[in-house]
């Protein structure tokens, strides 16, 4: 209530969360913020605990630690973390959308935005009992319903088809509606989960200029998840980079596009790109040892999680998907394991050897945990696991 | 402690019986997801078959050693059964495989209803009692366990023993679990998914025709509408276990036996099954799958 | 599908040889299926004991049966259907349906011709042509008359579905006063016209109308809100019982406890609703299942309340708001107040309007339900539980209005049935009404009000007029009873509708909003829930 202005700039803040599934951690001591206004994208590489952290804050998953604040326009404001699953669209007004389309297939466009109005309405209809007897001020509420239920439609280009079932939409067409449904419950964070997944270019283009609308003209704050660069890049103001549940860079496009971290962690590691990237740190030692390919010993497409051994742990993730988590496999960890070395080797001539048999160790992917960080032990160099990584 | 142990077998004998028709009801619903309403109305058809069976051994042998008779009873009580329930499910279920859910547990009702509804027509709507076929009992340390008893459980777990092997160690098995978890790949894999749900169905009848058939031996009466008590404690016993899962239906069995000679014994015979109906809610609101079932994830 | 190719040769089967193949098979597995059951009876003896009887020629009879309908079946059954749906080259058209061949004017006139003709004669027919033809004859009547009414329906179709609510709202208020004219003009006096339609009015009318309302009330929670519920009865039974237990002691009126049994049974929908929230789709299934099952066996075994198996009598009949009563002894009995002849069939008319009214009550609350936010949550629920919480919809108050609104309705119709039986006894709430319920919800379309209505109309109609069918003794023998094979062709009929439609009688869904259009939303796109 009588939170600073500071506080209110930021509409949502996560603190130290963490989601732990058994013994894996998906998300492990998360820190960030999202300002009012901005569009905030969290990106990351597939299983880095994206979605995870969308569940924690829409109340599908109660999170293990952590603080989730979301401060509201008028100076309310919520901890998520407690609230239960339906009142955080209801009170705190976060509304969100799935990876895998959650439409109610079987009812209209228009029935499904009007679904969406649901607690303004059971108001309006004296929590139906009023409605039942046809009180005029339900009616009227309902026809404003429908109303802003075709604002939404016009919006999204949908108002053609707004008396289709929602099953027999497009693909991009559902991805569309499903934002409309979300914005109708009159959010002021929007959640989005992979929005630009399955659209062809011309419709992720119409998709920014939808978000970039409801941004501009509504004041509601966005927070997406995307795997879409030209998405992210285009309309993002700020970025937050994930991997294995942890934030590796946080900032705006521009300075995550070219933090080395992320662009091995996730953009994918080309071998020149990894050698651009050292050479401006100024390894050669690296360089010569990445040129010269992976250890024979190791054999072709070895990877960082076959490497480390039986520090694994599977869980069964929420889409079904299985996630494997091995310590060493991050990528981000490997670039501050070589910076780490080149930058011991620029200090002191003397810890050149050092550095270099360290990183002659690494590359023959001994487990040697050299890092002071111990998170990762740079245990692949080899070019395999910059390929693997791929490029978008 | 006497008392308590006599109920105990009594209890035993009974959860045989519920556990050998909720395996029936556990493998249909593990591998085509429905409810097969009509399985306890099997159950009823063959303690008919074994009836019918046994009277005309009656009528055309002077005796018969009473082995051979339940040997043959079962025999041709599982044969017949399993007819039916092939039948049935190639006429009432397979064409609604894949279609709105509900429709094959509609259409399974109305097979269940149409068969007792057959018995009544052709055999009678009164009770059919037999002369008792085993009546030797045994006493010991003041707790009496009949023969009937020791050949229910003994045929229980021999046919469990051979089930088990089916599904576990041979190619059909396989089939059936790979059928369970995703049809489609199944068949992909060269898998004739609509022959392994037939010897489903058939597996199950079988198992169910030799519940009926010591049902018969066991109480000496059979009635048409015998198919729905214990087709539906059985398969409360399947849920109660856990759907899907085969230990978990002869588990289930079991305690819905214990749990009725429990009841019957310490507090009153009308209420047992209130109370293991009431169990059964109870143990699925603190476990929504059941005690060995699989928790549905949800999804998000 | 007509035609299947050997591997070995190259002949094409012909219909006829793969029918009598198929119809071989057929054979062989009624005959096994049939051998024991029909080829044997068990029967008592004298003494007492179970003794066979053989039955070899019914066995062969029915064996010989099933392979002839198999034969026709696929040897001319199938092509003709198949052909039904291709188009013909030469024409461009679809070949005559055989609802048009079947449908012509001169068969209804004929149909018109007979049935007035019999209706004519219907007095002296006994002595015209002895009593067995005059069975016959009486049959041909009905089905003439049957006839010309499908005919009508066949070719006023598109009006009458497009008008279907309001015209069946019409007819269905009109048919105790058509019913007792017809009577009357039949008979040839108003008293014989109003005991003649008793049977009518009560049998048919109310017995219907009981199963539409409770039908329409399980809508709200299977069809809707997509939660599968097999003990439904159990609210049908606690609003009788509330009715019996609570007029039979107390001496209250129905008026009072119509909306207390309603009342109670919505408590019991909560209390139920609120254990089993958690559960989803066959889990549910059986604890609902079970629910009914146990409030059955209180029922049954707490003796002191309920009086056991024996049930209640002497339950007090409805009286018109107080002011007319349907006692004879009372001094404001009808035909005192009225001035006419006494009779039952009024108080049987007053409750066919009773239930009329009620079963419109459910139907105008189920479609203002539909178009408000409660109403669109359950549909919502029904095809996505984790979205409508992520749009801000409590789904645990929602499912429980669900439960708490069809078993109000359920409480509604006992009380109701309680007071047209004026007795209750546990055999009225076992699972099989819980099952026809369900299958009335299901075979008429889920969430349709008029599909549902017109399953009931169809399914319990259709048993209800096996009753009727006394002529078939003159066939089979005085000792062949047709309603024995009632439930027996009830269970068929169900499997059989369900294979022809899967989906019900209507599938579609109406929408309950509109921009420009309200277009009824195809069946392949709604869910059906999984809880």
């Amino acid at each position: 209530m009588n939170a600073s202005s500071s506080m209110n700039n930021a509409i949502l803040q996560v603190e130290h969360l963490s989601m732990k599934f058994g013994g894996l951690v998906a998300i492990g001591d998360l820190s960030f913020q999202a300002k009012r206004g901005e569009i905030t994208a969290l990106i990351g590489p597939n299983g880095a605990g994206k979605t995870t952290v969308f569940n924690c804050i829409t109340g599908f998953y109660k999170p293990s630690e952590g603080m989730i604040t979301l401060n509201l326009r008028d100076g309310n404001n919520f901890l998520l973390e407690r609230l239960p699953n339906h009142e955080i669209p209801a009170r705190a007004k976060v509304a969100r959308t799935f990876q895998n389309i959650r439409l109610f297939s079987g009812m209209t466009l228009l029935e499904n935005l009007l679904v969406a109005q649901h607690n303004k309405l059971m108001k309006a209809s004296g929590y139906t009992i009023l409605g039942l007897f046809g009180y005029s001020g339900y009616r009227k509420a309902s026809a404003e319903s429908i109303e802003l239920a075709r604002h939404w439609l016009e919006k999204a280009n949908l108002v053609d088809r707004a008396d289709d079932p929602a099953g027999d939409l497009p693909y991009g067409a559902q991805r569309r509606l499903e934002i409309a449904r979300a914005m109708c419950t009159g959010p002021e964070l929007l959640c989005l989960d992979e929005p630009a997944a399955g659209l062809n270019p011309k419709e992720s283009a119409a998709l920014n200029a939808l978000l970039m609308d409801i941004k501009d003209n509504t004041g509601t704050s966005i927070l997406l998840i995307e795997h879409d660069m030209s998405v992210v890049m285009q309309i993002s103001d700020h970025v937050v980079v994930l991997e294995y549940g942890r934030k590796i860079s946080d900032g705006d496009p521009q300075s995550v596009r070219t933090d080395p971290r992320v662009i091995a962690a996730y953009l994918g590691v080309d071998d020149e790109e990894v050698e651009t990237v050292l050479t401006e740190v100024g390894d050669e030692d690296v360089i010569e040892q990445l040129d010269a390919g992976p250890d024979s010993a190791h054999g072709p497409g070895t990877s960082s999680s076959y490497l480390a051994g039986p520090v694994t742990d599977t869980i069964g993730h929420s889409e079904g998907e299985r996630v494997t988590v091995s310590k060493g496999a991050s990528r981000a960890g490997q670039v501050d394991e070589r910076a780490k070395a080149a930058a011991s080797k620029a200090a002191s001539p003397a810890a050149k050897s050092a550095a270099k048999s360290s990183a002659a160790k690494s590359s023959k992917a001994k487990p040697a945990a050299k890092a002071p960080s111990g998170r990762a032990s740079g245990k692949t160099t080899g070019p395999a696991a910059g390929k693997r990584g791929g490029r978008k | 402690m006497q008392y308590f142990v006599q109920q105990l077998i009594n209890g035993l004998t009974l959860g045989s019986i519920y556990g050998l028709i909720a395996i029936g009801y556990t493998m249909v619903y593990g591998i085509i997801g429905m409810i097969n309403f009509a399985h306890g109305d099997i159950f009823m058809v063959g303690a008919f078959a074994a009836l019918i069976v046994f009277l005309i051994l009656g009528a055309l042998f002077y005796s018969v050693p009473i082995v051979i008779a339940l040997l043959i009873m079962m025999i041709v009580a599982m044969l017949l059964t399993s007819l039916y329930n092939w039948t049935i499910e190639k006429v009432a279920y397979r064409p609604l495989r894949g279609s709105f859910r509900l429709a094959p547990l509609i259409t399974a009702i109305g097979m269940s209803i149409a068969l007792s509804n057959f018995v009544q027509v052709t055999q009678g709507p009164r009770n059919k009692p037999v002369p008792p076929m085993v009546s030797r009992v045994y006493t010991i340390d003041g707790i009496s366990v009949s023969l009937k008893q020791i050949i229910i459980v003994l045929v229980t777990v021999i046919l469990l023993a051979i089930f088990w092997y089916l599904v576990n160690r041979t190619a059909l098995g396989r089939a059936q679990r790979a059928c369970e978890q995703d049809r489609k790949m199944a068949a992909l894999m060269g898998i004739d998914v609509d022959r392994t749900i037939s010897i489903t169905f058939v597996m199950g009848a079988a198992l169910a025709a030799v519940a009926g058939t010591l049902f018969l031996m066991y109480y000496g009466v059979v009635v048409f509408s015998d198919g729905f008590t214990p087709g539906v404690k059985a398969f409360t016993a399947a849920v109660l276990g856990g759907i899907g899962s085969l230990p978990g239906a002869v588990l289930g069995g079991l305690m819905i036996g214990f749990i009725e000679s429990m009841w019957s014994a310490y507090f009153s015979i009308d209420y047992k099954d209130v109370a293991a109906f009431s169990i059964l809610a109870i143990v699925l609101i603190f476990l929504p799958s059941g005690i060995l079932g699989r928790p549905e994830v949800e999804k998000v | 599908m007509a035609v299947t190719v050997s591997p070995e040769s190259d002949v094409v089967a012909t219909p006829v040889q793969r029918a009598t193949r198929e119809a071989l098979y057929a054979g062989a597995i009624s005959l096994g299926l049939f051998v024991l059951f029909i080829g044997l009876r068990t029967d008592q003896n004298i003494s007492n004991e179970l003794i066979l009887v053989q039955r070899w020629g019914l066995l062969a009879a029915v064996v010989i049966a099933t392979m002839v309908g198999r034969f026709l079946y696929v040897a001319y059954g199938q092509p003709f259907l198949a052909n039904q749906k291709i188009v013909d080259v030469a024409t461009g058209l679809l070949p005559e349906s055989v609802a048009t061949r079947f449908f012509r004017l001169p068969y209804f006139i004929a149909a018109i011709a007979i049935a007035v003709v019999l209706l004519l004669l219907a007095g002296s027919l006994d002595g015209l042509v002895g009593p067995d033809l005059a069975d016959y004859a009486r049959f041909v009547r009905a089905l003439a008359i049957i006839y010309a009414l499908a005919w009508v329906i066949y070719y006023f179709r598109v009006f009458i579905l497009a008008h279907f609510s309001a015209l069946g709202i019409t007819a269905l208020a009109l048919y105790p006063i058509v019913v007792v004219l017809v009577i009357a003009l039949y008979t040839g006096s108003m008293v014989g016209g109003f005991q003649g339609s008793l049977k009518w009015v009560d049998n048919f009318g109310i017995q219907i109308l009981i199963y539409v309302m409770l039908a329409w009330g399980l809508n709200i929670v299977v069809g809707l809100a997509g939660l599968l519920d097999l003990g439904y009865v159990a609210f049908y039974a606690v609003g009788a019982y509330a009715y019996a237990l609570l007029g039979t002691h107390f001496g209250l009126s129905f008026w009072i406890l119509l909306p207390a049994a309603g009342a109670m049974a919505a408590f019991w929908g909560v209390m139920l609703g609120f254990p089993v929230l958690r559960l989803r789709g066959d889990y549910l299934a059986i604890v609902t299942l079970a629910f009914g099952e146990i409030i059955r066996l209180v029922i049954v075994n707490w003796r002191e309340v309920t009086n056991g198996s024996a049930g209640i009598s002497g339950i007090p009949k409805v009286s018109f708001f107080g002011l007319i009563s349907f006692n004879v002894s009372d001094p404001n009995y009808i035909a005192k107040v009225l001035g006419i002849a006494q009779s039952g069939a009024y108080y049987k008319i007053f409750l066919y309007y009773l239930i009329l009214g009620l079963c419109l009550l459910t139907a105008f609350v189920t479609v203002r339900l539909r178009r408000m936010p409660v109403g669109r949550a359950w549909e919502a629920l029904r095809e996505d539980e984790i979205a409508c919480r992520s749009l801000g919809i409590n789904t645990t108050t929602t499912k429980l209005t669900a439960f708490a609104t069809g078993a109000m309705f359920g409480g509604f119709a006992g009380s109701f049935f309680a007071a047209r039986q004026g007795f209750v006894s546990p055999e009225s709430f076992v699972f099989l009404e819980s099952a026809i319920i369900l299958a009335i919800v299901v075979l008429g379309g889920m969430g349709s009000l008029v599909g549902i209505a017109v399953a009931a109309l169809v399914m319990i109609g259709g048993t209800e007029a096996l009753r009727e069918l006394d002529f078939l003794k003159r066939i089979f023998g005085p000792d062949f009873t047709p309603e024995l094979y009632r439930m027996l062709l009830f269970g068929m009929a169900m499997v059989i509708v369900m294979l022809w439609k899967p989906r019900g009688f209507v599938g579609s869904r109406e929408p309950t909003a509109f921009l420009k259009i309200r277009r009824a939303v195809s069946g392949s796109f709604t869910k059906e829930g999984h809880g």
